[in-house]
């Protein structure tokens, strides 16, 4: 057991920072916090004629060729800037099961568009009636000819207003227990009978989309008929591996930082002050526990380990403890804690955000509740305390 | 990074698991009480080369590295051993860093020498509440400007130790009564430097010890609320129950991992270890407690009793940390470690 911190990506790490230096608008990060928006269109067309869209992919799908390991240092450098790239993350997600899953024909069309750039995908799972419990999706589709015509509604499909298309959880048969008849449709999102509406948010915008009639080739449909929550599963285990790395934070030495910087009316600064200290040591101790948790979660997949109820940990904790100190912190800096925007000093504007963000990262990908639950019957072995999925949809 | 055990680190823990099962049942813990410690547990100790096993081969000892040491110890704290094991380890570990202290190896790993330290200054010549002080027959102590041993020899326990919660062989030890051996170890800066050292590893294994009763404590509670029924089901599976202790485990786990870290930290990464093993220690205190009670409230009445052994890892959970003074002063400690330039062990700014 050893716990040295090796950049993997060292070699690349002076090129993805020139290349960041070169190609991102620092403006474009306050543009974001400002309208709420994930994705900046400028930077992901910089990023597909670059080629560090499709490094990841063969040839044949789309790959660009490009040197995976600069296009991750470039991604991580990316997110240090602030920059959020939402929108292409989900699409990641997306495309990835549909590398595992899809049809030769899939994988030779929409990688190669996503890869250019001209293909984004929206995640459309979660629904007005049902959040934590996906199954119970009431989104119908119905099979006419090779066509499926969909009707329903799905909540919090983020980043849809700049995608292409959403990865659509739908109901293919109402007849069998509910985890057994769903199918994962791709949707263009420009289908007649898809409206689409802003959900505004404490933090990042979002929407909800409506489909009325919308037809899609069955040739759309990813996964097998009525396998479509295999197909998810596989999609939610790449999330909460994407988001492993998302899990870690160091608002101590941030706080620290920021405490040093702030005079005291008698004297000093505020690191100097005893409430302070015990603050930001105790949010120290948690920064370090969620980066273990994070770190065992990236070690188990490196050495082909499947994380279960480890990634549910690392999420649990690292959100929870997250979202606690962002308000600890607010409360440290106290009147001037509540300015945004420009008023607001980098420090402050930093927490703002972040706490407001912070507060859907205990809900979404998995709730606490449900990581909680993975936890207590996975790892602990208590007994499985939801209903059982034997209940069909509809009842 | 690599998480994975060593072929040895894995015969380590496996070896101290068995021995601690074996030799330190918590029947032979409850009739050690209350005093708090076993002689013939220390010899059978002492006699599998624990005590000494992290001084270099040179002076005697088995050169075990720092995560070594943490394996073994969080399987001493797993079962409550009534021995002082982490005491006696740092004590060791600083007489074979300073070349006056050589001389008393031989007789620890022999068993005629049981060592402890003074994790805090003497005051007026006097360890306060030393841990081990009713049993111990050698201390390091800080006595003003010098790092001292004083040893002394007769029958035990040399002293009365108070009534206290954890049931623990704590005693105060007067560094300057009669009849007692003197040795200065250093003076100054090399004093400060070497207790320093003491309480840093000191804090490490108490660390790991408290894992080892946290991970116990929460199978004890598992264990407990998959049998017990109440409304005619399991309580282990009403959701508030299973939150709760989804929530100590994860903390668990991450403050395993943490003390791990620190563990390694010590021999690879000198420039983080100390405060690592500081976050290691207080994560570690606060995870063991609040295990310890989630586990005795989903006992019910029957937590509260003496007869049952939640009871046993509460008290120490509990009073275990509590041998180095007050946590709110371990935090501004850490603070100190991690955000002043050049941090002193005293929590004050330099």
């Amino acid at each position: 057991m050893e716990f040295k911190q090796v950049d993997a990506y060292r070699d690349y790490r002076a090129a993805a920072k020139a290349w960041v230096a070169a190609n991102v608008d620092p403006q474009w990060r306050r543009e974001q916090e400002l309208t709420g928006s994930a994705h900046t269109w400028e930077l992901h067309r910089r990023l597909a004629a670059d080629g560090f869209l499709g490094a990841a992919w063969p040839k044949e799908y789309g790959g660009s060729g490009v040197d995976q390991g600069l296009a991750v240092a470039v991604f991580q450098e990316i997110s240090k800037a602030g920059m959020l790239l939402d929108a292409w993350s989900s699409t990641l997600m997306v495309l990835s099961t549909v590398l595992q899953v899809g049809t030769e024909q899939q994988k030779r069309t929409w990688l190669p568009a996503a890869a250019r750039g001209e293909m984004l995908v929206a995640l459309g799972y979660t629904e007005p009636g049902s959040g934590s419990d996906a199954a119970a999706a009431k989104t119908r589709a119905i099979k006419d000819g090779d066509e499926w015509v969909i009707n329903g509604s799905k909540m919090f499909t983020s980043n849809a207003e700049v995608c292409t298309h959403v990865f659509l959880l739908c109901r293919t048969n109402p007849d069998v227990p509910k985890h057994h008849g769903l199918s994962m449709l791709i949707v263009p999102l420009d289908s007649p009978g898809v409206e689409i509406r802003a959900v505004h948010t404490l933090g990042k915008i979002t929407t909800a989309t409506f489909y009325t009639d919308v037809r899609v080739a069955d040739a759309n449909r990813v996964g097998d008929l009525d396998g479509g929550w295999g197909v998810i599963r596989t999609a939610l285990m790449l999330e909460r591996g994407i988001l492993s790395e998302a899990y870690t934070g160091s608002w101590a030495d941030q706080g620290a930082q920021w405490a040093r910087g702030v005079r005291r009316p008698e004297g000093g600064t505020l690191l100097g002050d005893l409430v302070v200290r015990d603050h930001l040591a105790r949010i120290a101790i948690e920064n370090e526990i969620s980066g273990l948790l994070a770190a065992r979660v990236a070690w188990m997949v490196q050495t082909g380990g499947m994380p279960g109820d480890e990634a549910a940990a690392s999420k649990l904790y690292s959100t929870e403890t997250g979202q606690r100190q962002l308000s600890s912190l607010r409360d440290l800096i106290g009147e001037e804690s509540v300015l945004q925007g420009d008023d607001a000093s980098d420090f402050v504007r930093a927490v703002d955000i972040a706490h407001r963000r912070s507060i859907v990262s205990t809900i979404g990908a998995g709730s606490s509740e449900v990581m909680r639950e993975v936890i207590a019957e996975r790892r602990l072995g208590l007994p499985r305390n939801r209903p059982g999925g034997g209940k069909k949809a509809t009842a | 990074m690599d998480l994975a055990w060593t072929q040895e680190q894995e015969s380590v823990r496996e070896a101290f698991a068995d021995f601690f099962a074996k030799e330190a049942p918590l029947t032979r813990l409850r009739a050690a009480e209350p005093l708090g410690f076993d002689s013939d547990l220390w010899h059978s100790a002492v006699q599998t080369g624990a005590i000494t096993m992290g001084v270099p081969e040179s002076l005697g000892g088995g050169d075990a590295s720092s995560l070594d040491l943490v394996l073994v110890t969080r399987e001493f704290g797993r079962h409550l051993a009534p021995i002082p094991y982490v005491e006696a380890t740092a004590a060791v570990d600083v007489l074979a860093a300073a070349e006056a202290g050589h001389r008393f190896i031989a007789g620890i790993a022999e068993g005629q020498i049981l060592p402890t330290v003074a994790l805090r200054p003497a005051i007026g010549g006097v360890a306060r509440l030393a841990p081990a002080g009713a049993v111990a027959d050698l201390i390091v102590a800080l006595d003003g400007s010098e790092l001292v041993v004083v040893t002394r020899s007769g029958s035990k326990p040399y002293a009365a130790s108070p009534r206290n919660l954890a049931d623990s062989p704590i005693a105060d030890w007067d560094l300057r009564a009669d009849s007692q051996e003197r040795v200065v170890l250093a003076a100054g800066a090399e004093a400060q430097r070497l207790h320093g050292r003491v309480v840093s590893l000191w804090r490490l294994l108490t660390g790991a010890a408290l894992t080892g009763l946290a991970a116990q404590a929460l199978d004890i509670g598992v264990n407990y609320v998959k049998n017990r029924q109440a409304f005619g089901v399991t309580i282990g599976s009403f959701q508030t129950i299973q939150h709760r202790l989804a929530d100590v485990t994860t903390a668990g786990d991450g403050t395993e991992l943490l003390v791990y870290k620190a563990g390694w930290a010590r021999d690879e990464d000198p420039v983080h270890a100390d405060a690592l093993a500081t976050m290691a220690f207080l994560a570690a205190a606060d995870i063991a407690f609040r295990t310890c009670r989630e586990a005795l409230q989903f006992h019910g009445g029957y937590g509260y009793t003496l007869e049952y052994d939640i009871q046993l890892y509460w008290r120490r959970a509990k009073a275990w940390p509590l041998a180095i003074g007050s946590s709110p002063r371990e935090y501004q400690i850490l603070a100190a470690q991690l955000w002043d330039k050049t941090a002193s062990d005293d929590g004050t700014e330099a």
